[in-house]
């Protein structure tokens, strides 16, 4: 059966927002997708879904805020702990259960409200092996980065192309809190992080609601505007434990890609007409790339210099802007990229259009410490 | 749609402090569950996790943390949460990963250890209610819960003593449970009542004791059943239903559950269920405090508004009784580690249904059970009808 996506919503991207709430913003995002849609959550939606995490909101437990500004009241309604990717996958199966014919999907980040991010972060690692040694927890991402460009064969210079890169692409998008003109020199001038990682190559938290709205094939070719089918969808963990996991070529990523390819029947090499993939680091794009098979190994930092993820070149990605240019909205991000690829797909993405875009892949990442992403193949036509 | 069913389950002691650590507690509860469907970890696609607040353990992203004990690792791994609701939730998301045809096998695992919140789990309830409207009165769920008991039992004229004779009869079920923290097959309507005031009207023994466990059951789809010769102990999932009222907890008619009635009527339209009480042999409703199961029992149909109570009083609801309820021990007598009541919710239905309750077991023979949680902030509902 297939499922298709039929509203988008996105509140603007910004370091902060002092005017809204949390719930207001969750009513902002939602409202959009559903003038979007054209439809009326409160008579036209079968189940609701938000990816949120209780840390990050604040509460013991956060699903009880859920329903009201979201028009879910009495309704079908349940919390993912995961990314936003996961939670289109949980519309995904619920619609093909025959359980919804329509299917809200929510994710938002009020990263703003968050005093301590970083000491969330590092409850997130293992409480007995890794917390007690203590640290900024983005020591990870250095760790990591190191792994990955000395496993690869990726530079240095590759991860500063992809930094300034995004952020001068994000330039374009209306949404993106973090739009800058910076060169490849400047980002490598940046302040060191944790070697090799320097400023720029991290992704800044920012506030912001993305909501879509998905239906089965039926309602959603009644509705307002072009569905954008998922024609494949996957996601995938790989071990929790730093010690174990893939460090170089991340497993989630590769598993999430096959489930999803599996199931949109296509092979990666020249399927897509555009990417949008994770890059809360500047490393993480160049990874997932080589990850889900969208670059062979070693070769990311290449195609990236060569201009082949410009919008003019061969596969665009991150014309968005990406977790870098946009700001890294959690567990929003994913659904961030999902609702890009929508615009570009329908012809609406204003000056970031990539010409005659027909299939799009998402890829997305929880963010330090997790190994989970999702994978989601979309496109239009029949 | 594809036909699922369960075809495992299993679940470690219930315990106010268990040394295990969370990913233990799920390891062990998932390879018995895989142990009693014939099957290793290689042979599932997917696997559901069910925990409830991350604050308990102290470790954000809880699900994360707990993926490889519960044989998410390289695997696609879904956590869900809806608070006490979870208990069940996670259930219905394992049913959707199979129904879907997006997995074959579903591997549904929950856990939850509140020991390691010091210096008691309440505390991490101070954390659950609107930072502005409701938190200044600094509230705990004993005091709401009292709020909502009081209210159903002045609107309905329900005496004391029917509420808790349910605390009675379900910890004295718990006696033939290898589980149970709070069993006592002696206790008796006295010692209930007489037992500490918590919160008027609300009793020590009114409540169940918050625990340490984990508890897995294993989901096949009709193909795999067939393959793998699991008739004999597969119970189908007939219908399923959930459901969330409004934040707004004080804005709301507490006196029926109107989120479980709505949640029961989804999974009974589902299930071609129509007269709840007649095509329905038994039911696990969730009861972390007496009243509960009778509010639940309201909400889901099987009694009529203010004469769950009645049922209990007339012995309808005993094991050996026309209607048995919490045939388990439940939540008062077994333990109430949140989301692993899904071993004696989901995986009391499986074990009655196929009939391998042991002492359990209802006398009569039963063909169709539903069992349902309660979550969040008095306002989650969700419902699970399964038959043979």
């Amino acid at each position: 059966m297939k499922v298709g996506i039929v509203g988008v919503g996105i509140t603007p991207f910004r370091p902060t927002t002092p005017e809204f709430s949390w719930k207001e913003l969750m009513y902002d995002g939602a409202q959009r997708a559903y003038a979007d849609a054209g439809i009326d959550p409160r008579t036209d939606v079968g189940s609701f879904i938000t990816c949120a995490e209780d840390y990050y909101e604040g509460f013991g437990i956060f699903d009880e805020f859920t329903p009201d500004q979201l028009g879910a009241v009495l309704r079908p309604m349940h919390t993912v702990g995961g990314d936003g990717v996961q939670g289109l996958a949980n519309a995904v199966m619920q619609i093909r259960s025959g359980l919804a014919d329509v299917v809200v999907v929510e994710s938002h980040s009020k990263a703003s409200d968050i005093l301590t991010f970083n000491g969330i972060v590092a409850h997130g690692l293992d409480p007995i092996w890794n917390k007690p040694l203590g640290g900024h927890p983005n020591y990870l991402a250095g760790l990591e980065m190191d792994a990955f460009l000395h496993g690869s064969g990726n530079t240095v210079k590759d991860c500063a192309h992809i930094a300034a890169a995004n952020r001068q692409a994000a330039l374009l998008n209306p949404t993106a809190a973090y739009p800058s003109r910076v060169t490849p020199d400047q980002v490598a001038a940046s302040a060191a992080l944790w070697a090799p990682l320097r400023t720029l190559d991290a992704s800044i938290p920012a506030d912001g609601c993305v909501v879509l709205v998905v239906a089965g094939e039926q309602p959603a070719r009644a509705m307002a505007s072009e569905p954008v089918w998922i024609q494949g969808i996957g996601w995938a963990s790989d071990s929790p434990s730093l010690e174990t996991r893939e460090w170089v070529v991340p497993a989630y990523a590769r598993l999430a890609a096959e489930m999803a390819y599996r199931m949109a029947k296509v092979r990666p090499s020249g399927a897509f007409d555009l990417a949008e993939v994770d890059d809360k680091f500047s490393y993480k794009q160049l990874q997932h790339l080589e990850a889900i098979g969208l670059a062979r190994k070693g070769q990311a930092g290449k195609m990236a210099r060569r201009g082949d993820l410009d919008a003019g070149g061969r596969l665009p990605t991150n014309v968005s802007g990406g977790s870098l240019g946009c700001g890294n909205v959690l567990d929003a991000s994913g659904l961030h990229r999902v609702a890009e690829a929508v615009m570009q797909l329908r012809g609406e993405a204003g000056r970031r259009q990539v010409d005659g875009a027909k299939r799009a892949v998402v890829q997305s990442w929880r963010g330090l410490p997790a190994a989970t992403g999702a994978v989601a193949v979309l496109g239009v036509g029949k | 749609m594809r036909k699922v069913a369960v075809v495992g389950a299993g679940m470690t002691l219930f315990r106010r402090r268990l040394q295990e650590t969370g990913k233990e507690l799920s390891f062990e509860a998932a390879r018995m569950a895989l142990d009693q469907s014939k099957m290793e970890i290689g042979d599932v696609d997917a696997v559901i996790h069910g925990t409830a607040p991350d604050a308990f353990d102290g470790v954000h992203m809880k699900g994360e943390y707990l993926l490889d004990g519960s044989g998410g690792r390289r695997k696609p791994y879904m956590r869900v949460f809806t608070g006490g609701g979870t208990g069940v939730f996670s259930a219905i998301a394992g049913y959707w990963h199979v129904a879907s045809g997006l997995a074959d096998v579903a591997l549904v695992v929950n856990e939850e250890k509140m020991s390691s919140c010091q210096p008691h789990p309440q505390s991490v309830f101070a954390h659950i209610w609107d930072p502005i409207l409701d938190r200044p009165l600094k509230p705990n769920l004993v005091w709401i819960f009292a709020m909502e008991m009081n209210r159903y039992m002045t609107v309905h004229g329900i005496p004391y003593e029917d509420i808790a004779r349910v605390a009675v009869k379900n910890k004295r079920n718990a006696a033939g449970h290898p589980c149970a923290q709070l069993p006592d097959a002696n206790i008796t309507l006295e010692d209930v009542m007489n037992s500490e005031l918590m919160a008027w009207p609300v009793r020590r023994l009114d409540i169940s004791p918050p625990s340490d466990g984990a508890a897995a059951i294993v989901l096949a789809s009709e193909d795999v059943v067939r393959k793998r010769r699991l008739r004999d102990q597969a119970a189908w999932i007939k219908g399923v239903g959930w459901c969330i009222d409004s934040t707004m907890w004080t804005d709301r008619d507490l006196v029926f559950p109107e989120y479980v009635n709505r949640a029961a009527k989804m999974a009974y339209r589902q299930a071609k269920i129509d007269r709840p009480r007649k095509q329905i042999d038994f039911a696990e409703p969730y009861d972390p405090f007496d009243y509960k199961e009778l509010h639940h029992l309201e909400g889901l149909g099987l009694a009529d508004k203010g004469k769950a109570g009645l049922m209990t009083r007339e012995g309808i609801t005993e094991r050996d009784g026309d209607f048995p309820v919490c045939p388990s021990g439940g939540l008062l007598g077994v333990g109430n580690p949140i989301a692993a009541t899904l071993g004696i919710k989901v995986g009391e239905l499986y074990w009655q249904l196929t009939g391998q309750a042991g002492k359990r077991q209802i006398p009569k023979e039963v063909h169709t059970g539903v069992t349902q949680a309660w979550g969040d902030l008095m306002q989650y509902g969700c419902v699970v009808v399964m038959g043979t």
